[in-house]
């Protein structure tokens, strides 16, 4: 189980994040919303030790993971951010081998070998296996970075924007094998949305995030209301029934 | 990867057969071309594959440490750094043994290294071309301060001339500091995998729990220490560490446990091959190697840069 | 930036600017003087000279070159101008051999010089400024590398020619008005008034140019004609100042941003005077400075040098381009 607890950040004058007090649960698809400059991104790099709160904490199993050993947090939680700046020429299948790195460092064994074979078969990606990531169209290197994460086999997995760059056919793929792997690996993942309708959808629950903070935690069903939605968004949404499920028609 | 291993290797074995033979005295079966082979030749030579190995090497672990292709010791103020602290015992220490005018010109560098890559921490990341070109201006800010220093003390002449690579003057007992800049280099390839993550940035190194600080701070130290030793013993050869890596680039790509033996062998032909150029080139006088090497690099790095334009397009 | 309009136009700036200068050029003249006044004169006079004319060189090259690639960072010095200059001679000197070399007539030998420059940076810059469209940091690098070439170049050749002869190529390569150059004085005097007579027909197209390329052309301006132009005044400018003095890499980025913040205004009518008044006081204040005040004996280049590169390290960090 992951808390934070009163996690705070400041740039300067300015708050980011305000007294975030929060917990992931060990299984089950959660995603985090909000408008833009909520904070979501801020949340997970902090939540993922990538950055230093200005104060509060988070903890793993009750201690706090700036004090657990790196090498081995590696092996429970991981991260893709939303963006990726890699300048060096490595294939697909030498960055999804570098997923394994927590295990291997840097002697990927034959099981090392099946797991990142997984994860290039689980992102369709096996006739780019050689190619160099700064060669493949951007919805390509998105599911490269999504394969190196998923080849880290942790418990917690979180994703920025996971679904930037892709069309449609991918994008609902990602989603139906993350939902596998929380309903039948039992991990926790933890991803930041764009589009409500795909977070309500395959969710579990729902994080709403306003101005650096925390405005509803629940469930997809009661989040998708028509004045729970305008309220995070600042705009009149109206939620529709469409066989069955909740749809926020945003766009109309 | 192996072929193009197995294509470089017997490529470089037949360069540095040629170093071997190449000079004023043409080698018989006697005992004074025995000693010339022994006491001028072969240190000539393993001499030249030394420093060729370490600077690619060097090279690529800088790429690394600035996640930008373009830049090596030469152009990130590390080769000035270096001169900085050599110049600095020949004014205050000009009696002090070679090795603590190595172990001054080390230290230097390490603090002009990590100088210009905290100054990178302080450029977003807007353009790849930037980097080099802030390192490029790092080098000439320490090279100006060098040649005020060294106007001043009346060592102008000397001090340039120490720091351009030239090989002319290696003898048996002058050139053996240059093995533990290639020992550095072979203990760096078991590090190949911690290096090429670091590559990665930051966040992607604590996502898959490396120690990134160590690792940068590991890889600072192997580039400065090639570079004070090559800067105190032979010089420094220009572009070396920035062409050798973009070209294996290229080929086998940025995985360094890959490319790193690559790197390593076609350093040493290069520098092999320019040394043997500014030997035939004038013949029987010689021309620095940095010459030649001032000449060849920039013109592989305009081509690089030009590639690299015209496929952002 | 409004308040200092109301105070002081530019015109008056440029009133006081030259007051400046000509004060600093009197201090340069009378401060010191221990050796007879004919003697003086002459000495420093010629000296004086250099100063005038290196400065009118590099500040009207590095302007016009601004505005030409319509930017603030980039200048001649820094894109390897100079460094094809020294390419040229030493070539030249390689190829014809010293002794051809030196029975050369002057006017002669300098005008096949500069048109080889001339020809070879049209061809070059052409290319950079007008084929391609590159981002403005990899036209940079690519002008320092090219600059790393000519030079990697020009040592090679100095190296090759035989060591006696290596003294003419010396003698020729560092002429100055204190040798019996009388040649360079009467080329410059010719190149000034050239120069400026074309500058002041033409100043309004120049400010139209430094707006950009689409701008330009949209106003009606023949951008590339202009460019070309420019290509080959920066040459000439840069041969002569380069002949003088030797290369000089940052001085001009110094002078033109510092006339840019005095001058108040982006007209060329003025920023030019104003950068040429802005490199005599910094180069006749400097010397006075350092020779007479501090008796400091270090080259003025390396301060130059280093003051330019940190200035310019500043410009890139800033972000202000």
């Amino acid at each position: 189980m992951i808390q934070t607890h009163q996690l705070c950040l400041n740039y300067g004058s300015s708050q980011i994040l305000k007294d975030i007090n929060l917990t992931f649960k060990e299984s089950g698809v959660t995603s985090i919303i909000g408008p833009n400059g909520a904070g979501k991104s801020s949340l997970l790099s902090l939540v993922c030790r990538l950055q230093k709160p200005s104060s509060g904490s988070v903890t793993l199993h009750g201690s706090n993971i700036l004090q657990l050993d790196n090498a081995k947090l590696a092996k429970q939680l991981a991260i893709l951010r939303q963006e990726n700046h890699i300048v060096s020429r490595l294939t697909v299948e030498d960055l999804v081998c570098f997923g394994r790195f927590p295990y291997h460092q840097g002697r990927p064994s034959a099981a090392d070998f099946e797991q990142i074979n997984w994860a290039i078969e689980l992102m369709e990606l096996e006739e780019f296996k050689q190619r160099y990531i700064n060669e493949l169209s951007g919805g390509q290197r998105q599911r490269a970075y999504i394969a190196m994460v998923l080849a880290q086999q942790t418990d917690y997995l979180f994703l920025d924007e996971p679904l930037n760059n892709l069309d449609m056919k991918h994008s609902v793929n990602i989603m139906k094998t993350l939902r596998k792997a929380a309903s039948e690996m039992k991990k926790s993942v933890i991803l930041v949305m764009h589009d409500i309708n795909f977070a309500a959808s395959y969710s579990d629950e729902i994080i709403a995030m306003k101005h650096g903070e925390i405005i509803h935690q629940d469930t997809p069903e009661n989040i998708m209301t028509n004045e729970v939605l305008s309220n995070i968004y600042d705009m009149p949404l109206k939620v529709e029934q469409i066989h069955g499920k909740s749809v926020c028609l945003y766009y109309l | 990867m192996h072929k193009y291993i197995y294509a470089a290797l017997p490529l470089v074995i037949a360069l540095a057969i040629i170093s071997l033979l190449v000079g004023n005295h043409s080698l018989q079966f006697n005992a004074e071309s025995w000693d010339i082979l022994m006491i001028s030749r072969i240190p000539r030579t393993l001499a030249l594959i030394l420093a060729g190995v370490s600077l690619s090497v060097a090279g690529v672990i800088m790429q690394q440490l600035a996640r930008n292709k373009f830049v090596e010791p030469s152009t990130t103020g590390t080769v000035e750094s270096a001169t900085f602290g050599m110049l600095m015992m020949l004014i205050f220490f000009p009696e002090a043994s070679v090795f603590y005018k190595l172990l001054v010109a080390c230290i230097s560098s390490v603090i002009g290294t990590a100088l210009f890559l905290l100054i990178l921490r302080k450029v977003p990341l807007r353009s790849g071309y930037v980097v080099p070109l802030i390192g490029i201006m790092y080098a000439g800010v320490i090279g100006a301060i060098i040649t005020f220093v060294a106007y001043r003390a009346e060592l102008l002449q000397s001090i340039w001339v120490w720091v351009q690579g030239d090989f002319s003057m290696i003898l048996r007992g002058r050139y053996e500091l240059l093995w533990l800049a290639g020992g550095l280099s072979l203990i760096a390839y078991f590090t190949a995998d911690k290096l090429t993550l670091a590559g990665l940035g930051k966040q992607v190194s604590i996502n898959l729990g490396l120690n990134y600080t160590l690792v940068f701070v590991w890889g600072l130290v192997v580039v400065s220490l090639i570079t004070g030793v090559t800067v105190v013993n032979s010089g420094v050869i220009p572009f070396l560490g920035l062409v050798v890596p973009n070209i294996i680039s290229l080929l086998v790509g940025d995985n360094l446990r890959r490319s790193l033996p690559l790197i390593a062998i076609s350093g040493a032909g290069l520098v092999l091959l320019c040394d043997i150029l500014a030997r035939v080139i004038n013949y029987p006088y010689e021309i620095p190697i940095a010459t030649v090497m001032g000449i060849i690099g920039s013109v592989i790095f305009l081509y690089l840069l030009l590639r690299e334009d015209s496929h952002a397009n | 930036m409004q308040t200092n309009r109301l105070l002081l136009t530019p015109k008056m700036r440029l009133l006081i600017a030259a007051a400046l200068a000509l004060l600093t050029i009197t201090l340069f003249m009378s401060f010191n003087v221990k050796a007879s006044w004919e003697f003086t004169l002459m000495f420093r006079g010629k000296k004086l000279l250099t100063f005038l004319i290196v400065a009118f060189c590099i500040s009207t090259a590095t302007l016009l070159f601004q505005s030409m690639s319509n930017n603030r960072i980039i200048t001649p010095a820094i894109m390897g101008f100079d460094a094809l200059y020294m390419l040229i001679q030493t070539s030249l000197v390689f190829t014809l051999g010293a002794i051809q070399y030196a029975a050369l007539n002057n006017y002669f030998k300098w005008a096949i010089e500069i048109s080889i420059l001339v020809v070879a940076s049209s061809f070059l810059f052409q290319w950079l400024f007008i084929k391609k469209q590159f981002n403005l940091y990899l036209l940079i690098l690519i002008g320092v590398v090219f600059g790393v070439l000519f030079r990697s170049f020009s040592s090679l050749m100095m190296r090759m020619i035989d060591p006696t002869e290596f003294g003419v190529l010396q003698d020729s390569l560092f002429a100055s008005f204190n040798a019996a150059d009388s040649y360079l004085l009467t080329i410059s005097g010719v190149v000034v008034c050239l120069i400026s007579g074309f500058i002041f027909r033409y100043h309004h197209q120049f400010d139209v140019m430094a707006l950009g390329k689409p701008i330009a052309t949209n106003l009606g301006i023949n951008h590339a004609d202009l460019t070309r132009a420019s290509i080959v005044i920066i040459t000439v400018l840069i041969g002569l100042s380069t002949s003088l003095v030797g290369p000089v890499t940052f001085f001009g980025l110094l002078v033109v941003n510092v006339a840019y913040i005095v001058c108040g205004t982006h007209l060329h009518r003025y920023l030019i005077p104003m950068s040429i008044l802005t490199a005599i006081i910094c180069l006749v204040g400097s010397d006075v400075l350092l020779q007479h005040v501090l008796h400091y004996n270090t080259k003025l280049s390396i301060i130059i040098e280093f003051i330019g590169g940190v200035f310019f390290l500043g410009l890139i960090l800033r972000k202000k381009i």
